[in-house]
């Protein structure tokens, strides 16, 4: 312990658990990210695993246990319900647990279309510019002067709730932002001398696109891709309190929260409880993308 | 110059002609909007075939569109179903709340980020940087309505301060404004952050403490005058955002708003509002947009209004 030349060549201690050490200092490297990946993976097993992990039935009302209290906050000590019952009496806990599944799909389902319409588009518009390039941003300033809930108000108006209509308008809308951001990072590209060098030995414009200007590309997408889930959810969540999102028989969170508006001076921790689930998932995929971020693409303005 | 403004406006009036086809084949979707608008009761012939020539929809698509478009230009946007009133007559009632309600959630949204961003960035990578930053995430990944919900429940349910719906003075303005601005604060205050920092660095502010200048006058008057100039830009795009972020706010509030009046009609379904009420805050939007777009080149003769495109 005395001599400092003597512990770097022998450990006096070595670590017993070294996985545990790593992974302490990958946290106190990366507490940001370290959070984040917490909140996500909390939601993520709550998606997968709701079967398991529920303590009741989502969907099972009682008449008898109609706005019980949490079993913590019930003066007669009767509730057996960890969060309370809604207003048909049906566990908080385990439709939250449900709803997760909700967002978590919209989140993800909605992005992956985004991402695979907007990386194409912005790619075909800065690789190849002139007239493509023209029709493409055009077609993304409409989008963007149009904000998306007056959209999916129109559209969902029309075409009724539904989770797979949500994710469909979703990744129809939010293209844009994948489509600006590639465009503009293939146009940087484009100059570059290997690039030209690729061009210049008779590399085919997919070869180049694939093999050079793709990989360059995909930190930010995944970087954008992370953030936009985040906002997806929330999207889907007020969607779905405006009843016209999900089903109102499925238990979703926005569902939950539009529910509980009439009942928010009885029984607040309906109010409550769902949208700290929103608040827990989305805040965990803005810390997962803000770390990615830094680490991959510190100069991304997104 | 002029030609900037003139292919300004013609790119505006694109962006008009876009979102008219959007809602106008949106409507059209699932082919026949009769029989959506129907969908709850079993409707007459007699009423089906009024509502088809009360809406044109005896016509050919391009003469619907037509005259779709031509009300979208002489702000005729026909007549409820439900109340038989002109939907302009309607949404001229209605848009002074939402307008206040916007203003309000913009005056929210001012005063609590440029007091945290400029903080932010003055005392950069300590405790109030970092609270500031934690703001900043937190205010992104709030739901706003949520936020709403829970405003009510502290301020209104628990406390009984302020009222929880309904609009007849400043008293009921509170929370909704709140509700509304508290998101855009903490993207606001992120921006005033960076552009606060890029500034400071600049050799002009170096300049200014080198001369002995207290620290606060170079705050206020250098660094922040020019950092302002990225952020009101930013402002007037967002505003945008504040008004279909109205929407939803609204709805939680009662308030006696455009965007009410939309989701009213909706369960309604009565379309000629909800076309009419979507168009409307639209063409707000793509008109502050335009102002704010041709204001800076007037603020700052530094911005290019030459040939690039974006």
């Amino acid at each position: 312990m005395t001599s400092v030349g003597l512990e770097k060549a022998v450990p006096v201690n070595p670590p017993r658990r070294p996985h545990l050490k790593k992974l302490w200092r990958f946290i106190k490297k990366n507490p940001v990210g370290f959070i984040g990946l917490i909140l996500v993976a909390l939601s993520v097993s709550c998606a997968l695993f709701a079967p398991f992990i529920t303590p009741f039935d989502p969907s099972k009302a009682s008449l008898s246990s109609r706005l019980a209290p949490p079993s913590w906050a019930d003066p007669k000590g009767e509730s057996a319900f960890l969060l309370g019952a809604d207003q048909v009496g049906r566990d908080l806990l385990s439709r939250i647990i449900y709803g997760a599944r909700i967002s978590l799909m919209v989140g993800i389902f909605g992005v992956l279309i985004a991402m695979v319409i907007g990386t194409v588009l912005g790619l075909i518009s800065g690789y190849f510019g002139k007239w493509l390039d023209d029709i493409i941003m055009r077609v993304a300033d409409i989008q963007l002067a149009f904000p998306f809930i007056l959209f999916a108000i129109v559209i969902m108006s029309v075409l009724g709730t539904g989770i797979w209509k949500i994710i469909i308008i979703l990744g129809l809308t939010y293209w844009v932002g994948f489509a600006r951001l590639i465009r503009g990072q293939v146009i940087s590209l484009k100059e570059q001398e290997y690039i030209q060098a690729a061009k210049a030995i008779g590399g085919t414009n997919f070869n180049i696109i694939r093999k050079h200007i793709l990989p360059n590309v995909l930190s930010s997408i995944l970087v954008l891709g992370t953030m936009y889930i985040a906002e997806f959810i929330l999207l889907e969540a007020s969607l779905t309190f405006l009843g016209l999102g999900v089903d109102p028989t499925i238990p979703s969170w926005g569902g939950m929260l539009a529910d509980s508006r009439n009942y928010i001076t009885s029984a607040w921790w309906t109010a409550v409880f769902p949208g700290v689930a929103i608040m827990i998932t989305v805040l965990g995929f803005n810390l997962l993308g803000d770390w990615l971020r830094d680490k991959l693409d510190p100069n991304m303005k997104v | 110059m002029i030609a900037y403004v003139i292919r300004r406006l013609l790119h505006t009036v694109l962006v008009v002609l876009g979102i008219s086809l959007i809602v106008f084949f949106s409507i059209r979707l699932t082919g026949d909007p009769v029989s959506v608008m129907f969908a709850a009761g079993e409707p007459t012939k007699e009423a089906i075939a009024e509502v088809r020539s009360n809406l044109g929809l005896d016509e050919p698509l391009y003469v619907q569109y037509g005259i779709f478009l031509k009300g979208i230009f002489t702000f005729d946007f026909g007549k409820s179903f439900r109340s038989g009133m002109p939907v302009m007559e309607l949404i001229n009632e209605r848009i002074g709340a939402t307008l206040a309600l916007a203003l309000g959630g913009m005056a929210v949204a001012i005063l609590i980020a440029f007091p945290v961003g400029i903080l932010s960035a003055v005392k950069r990578d300590t405790a109030v940087d970092f609270f500031g930053r934690i703001f900043s995430l937190l205010g992104i990944s709030f739901p706003n309505f949520w936020l709403g919900i829970m405003l009510i429940l502290v301020f209104s349910v628990t406390l009984q301060w302020l009222p929880v719906s309904g609009f007849e003075g400043f008293k009921h303005l509170i929370l909704p404004s709140i509700t509304l601005g508290l998101i855009l604060s903490g993207i606001l205050a992120r921006l005033v952050r960076s552009s606060m920092l890029e500034v400071m660095n600049q050799q002009y502010v170096s300049t200014a403490k080198s001369k002995g200048i207290s620290e606060w006058k170079v705050i206020i008057k250098h660094a922040f005058r020019n950092a302002l100039l990225p952020t009101v830009t930013f402002i007037g795009l967002q505003f945008g955002s504040l008004l279909g972020g109205t929407v939803i706010v609204e709805q939680i509030f009662s308030w006696p708003g455009v965007g009410r009046l939309i989701i009213d009609a909706i369960n309604q379904r009565d379309y000629p509002v909800i076309q009419g009420g979507v168009i409307y805050l639209a063409i707000i939007m793509v008109l502050v947009n335009l102002i704010v777009d041709l204001s800076y080149t007037l603020i700052d003769p530094r911005v290019k209004v030459g040939g690039s495109k974006s």
